[in-house]
């Protein structure tokens, strides 16, 4: 832990280096102290929830319910993870959860790729204009929309299926913005090598193209996923079979079910957020790169 | 598709300049463009674009009492939004949009600034912070269930160590709408660290260090030379938890049901109560109330365009 320093070039680069053996005022220490208790203080409240989730996970119901509630948990069940997936179908919703943030994930990426492309390299008469036009669709909260989209696809029959659950979310502007910029920063001599070489647009858009701007696929990709993931209005009134609702409609059944018990939500909630905590924890770079998107530019 | 073996050897938009020969290749790559552009065009088109329009016919339309659209009503249903009920849904609304983005931003604000001291171990502290955005609304919603269950939930319990009685943290019309704002502003703090220690990593090194050397440190190099700093990605913080606010819903069903007695009937949640709970099918009202938020995410957009747009200008 004492290396971490190191790792942040930003606010102790090299210049830092002599003036860090300085020693410091003790009007600094005092300084120094108060952050790192006023850090303390906040961490606890903010991590709070997932410890009691995580170690509610293994508690007995009994121990659960006791009061006022324990927070070390005094023994070690697998109890509430095997009810769980009996409560809910877990498997299943797992299942129908990725399928959604998948296929999303894969569709935006697909389409976004080819509208950046047209947008950076081919010809386009108005290119602005259409291009504005793109980004405008990002103005429209998809509140607004559901009920005509529920009316539509329920009157096609497509309730309950997973074509009903993703269709509407198959396009977004929001990755054709961020990849056309960063397709913008891509060098033009090399792509007209590749056309010189009689290379088409879409072999050059698979091999090279696309290889060259992972960082960018990669945060569009984690923030579609996220986002599809932790979807919550539209499976809700898209979908009312148990088998085709998803992983957080089957959580918010775990609440209201007559068997509710503090032991099943816990695991649940726990059990539904460990992708998403790994995608946090390793995947940092990538989502604050589609976070902001907007903010910088 | 159209086909793409096509070797292109002018880049787009060269200009008069191009060979006569290449003017048929240009119209076939301008085709291809819209060939690229077709399958979001088409989504749009169809699941927002369309929608947007058929909200507004049903908007202007009653409907009978499974949701069919009947006679033309003009803007009754919008007059229908006229009423105290209506009134009290608005203050909802703002009192949850206020109550959550201000706390927020200022919590996420506070926490990155203290991690720009010399700290050890800035790192592990950001990712604790961050945490949370893991969270989706659901998963966030049903651990807070828990600690709001008066009988054995972990809030009541610390109250019971400092010898207060238990309160009804769901179900008292007084604390429900604050207890929905409490879990809404843990769920959002990770993304607001995250986007705003994103902002303090764009800011150069020297600026700061110049800043230390001048003799700035502590609270007053935090004030007068990292906020001012920060202020786009600040702004765009507001404007973004503004939105998602107006938006926000999935808390709302799952602790209270816009309970009790209408206190956290926001909005979206109106919207879904008038359309989808059971039985009530009135998609005419519904939709009325969803161009009023149409229009309200609207105006926070505009906002957010116009000013980063200035602020790219002005750089």
């Amino acid at each position: 832990m004492s290396t971490v320093e190191t790792g942040e070039p930003k606010a102790t680069g090299g210049a830092a280096r002599p003036r860090r053996r300085r020693r410091r005022t003790p009007a600094e220490t005092a300084g120094l102290v108060c952050v790192y208790a006023l850090l303390a203080v906040l961490i606890v409240p903010v991590l709070f929830p997932l410890y009691y989730a995580a170690v509610g996970t293994f508690m007995s119901v009994r121990e659960l319910a006791t009061f006022p509630p324990k927070l070390i948990p005094g023994g070690f069940t697998f109890d509430n993870l095997v009810n769980v997936n009996g409560a809910i179908n877990l498997d299943r919703l797992y299942l129908n959860s990725v399928i959604m943030a998948g296929v999303i994930t894969v569709s935006q990426l697909a389409t976004s790729v080819l509208a950046a492309y047209a947008f950076v390299f081919l010809p386009l008469r108005r290119r602005g204009v259409v291009f504005a036009l793109f980004l405008s669709t990002l103005m429209i909260p998809h509140e607004a929309t559901f009920i005509p989209n529920y009316l539509m696809i329920s009157g096609w029959g497509l309730d309950n299926t997973y074509p009903g659950l993703v269709m509407p979310f198959l396009a977004a502007a929001f990755g054709t913005f961020l990849l056309r910029q960063s397709f913008k920063q891509f060098p033009r001599e090399l792509r007209d090598a590749a056309m010189m070489d009689g290379m088409g647009h879409l072999r050059f858009i698979t091999r090279i193209l696309v290889p060259l701007s992972k960082p960018t696929l990669m945060a569009v990709s984690l923030y579609v996923f996220l986002t599809t993931w932790n979807m919550y209005f539209w499976p809700l009134i898209i979908t009312d079979h148990p088998d085709m609702r998803t992983l957080q409609i089957g959580l918010n059944s775990l609440k209201s079910a007559e068997f509710a018990n503090p032991g099943l939500i816990l695991a649940g909630a726990f059990v539904s957020v460990i992708p998403t905590l790994l995608l946090v924890i390793f995947g940092q770079r990538f989502i604050v790169r589609g976070l902001t998107a907007g903010a910088v530019k | 598709m159209t086909s793409s073996v096509d070797a292109g050897r002018s880049a787009p938009g060269e200009g008069p300049q191009r060979a006569a020969g290449n003017r048929r290749k240009w119209t076939g790559e301008h085709t291809l463009a819209w060939a690229f552009l077709a399958p979001s065009v088409l989504v749009f088109a169809v699941f927002l674009i369309y929608p947007l329009l058929y909200t507004v016919y049903l908007s202007m339309h009653g409907n009978d009492i499974v949701g069919n659209p009947s006679t033309f009503v003009g803007l009754d249903q919008f007059a229908e939004m006229m009423t105290p009920e209506f009134a009290k849904i608005f203050a909802n609304t703002l009192l949850f949009t206020v109550g959550t983005v201000a706390p927020g931003v200022a919590g996420a604000l506070l926490i990155v600034l203290l991690l720009e001291a010399r700290i050890r171990g800035r790192r592990v502290f950001r990712t604790g912070f961050a945490l949370p955005f893991a969270f989706s609304v659901a998963s966030a919603s049903v651990v807070f269930s828990v600690f709001y269950n008066p009988a054995s939930g972990v809030l009541n319990g610390i109250l019971y160590r400092f010898d207060l009685p238990p309160v009804e943290w769901l179900t008292s019309q007084d604390l429900a709408m604050w207890s929905i704002i409490l879990t809404t502003v843990w769920m959002n703090l990770g993304y607001g660290v995250l986007v705003l220690s994103a902002g303090l990593g764009a800011i150069q090194p020297d600026i700061i260090e110049a800043a230390r050397i001048d003799g700035a440190t502590g609270h007053r190099l935090s004030w007068h030379i990292l906020v001012p700093l920060l202020g786009p990605q600040l702004f765009f913080l507001i404007v973004l938890s503004t939105i998602n606010a107006l938006q926000g819903f999935g808390q709302i069903h799952i602790l209270t049901k816009g309970g009790p007695a209408d206190e956290t009937t926001t909005l979206v949640y109106s919207i879904y109560q008038e359309a989808f709970a059971t039985g009530s099918a009135n998609f005419g009202g519904a939709s009325a109330q969803a161009l009023v938020l149409f229009l309200i995410v609207l105006v926070c957009t505009a906002v957010q365009f116009g000013v980063i747009e200035r602020k790219v200008h002005y750089s």
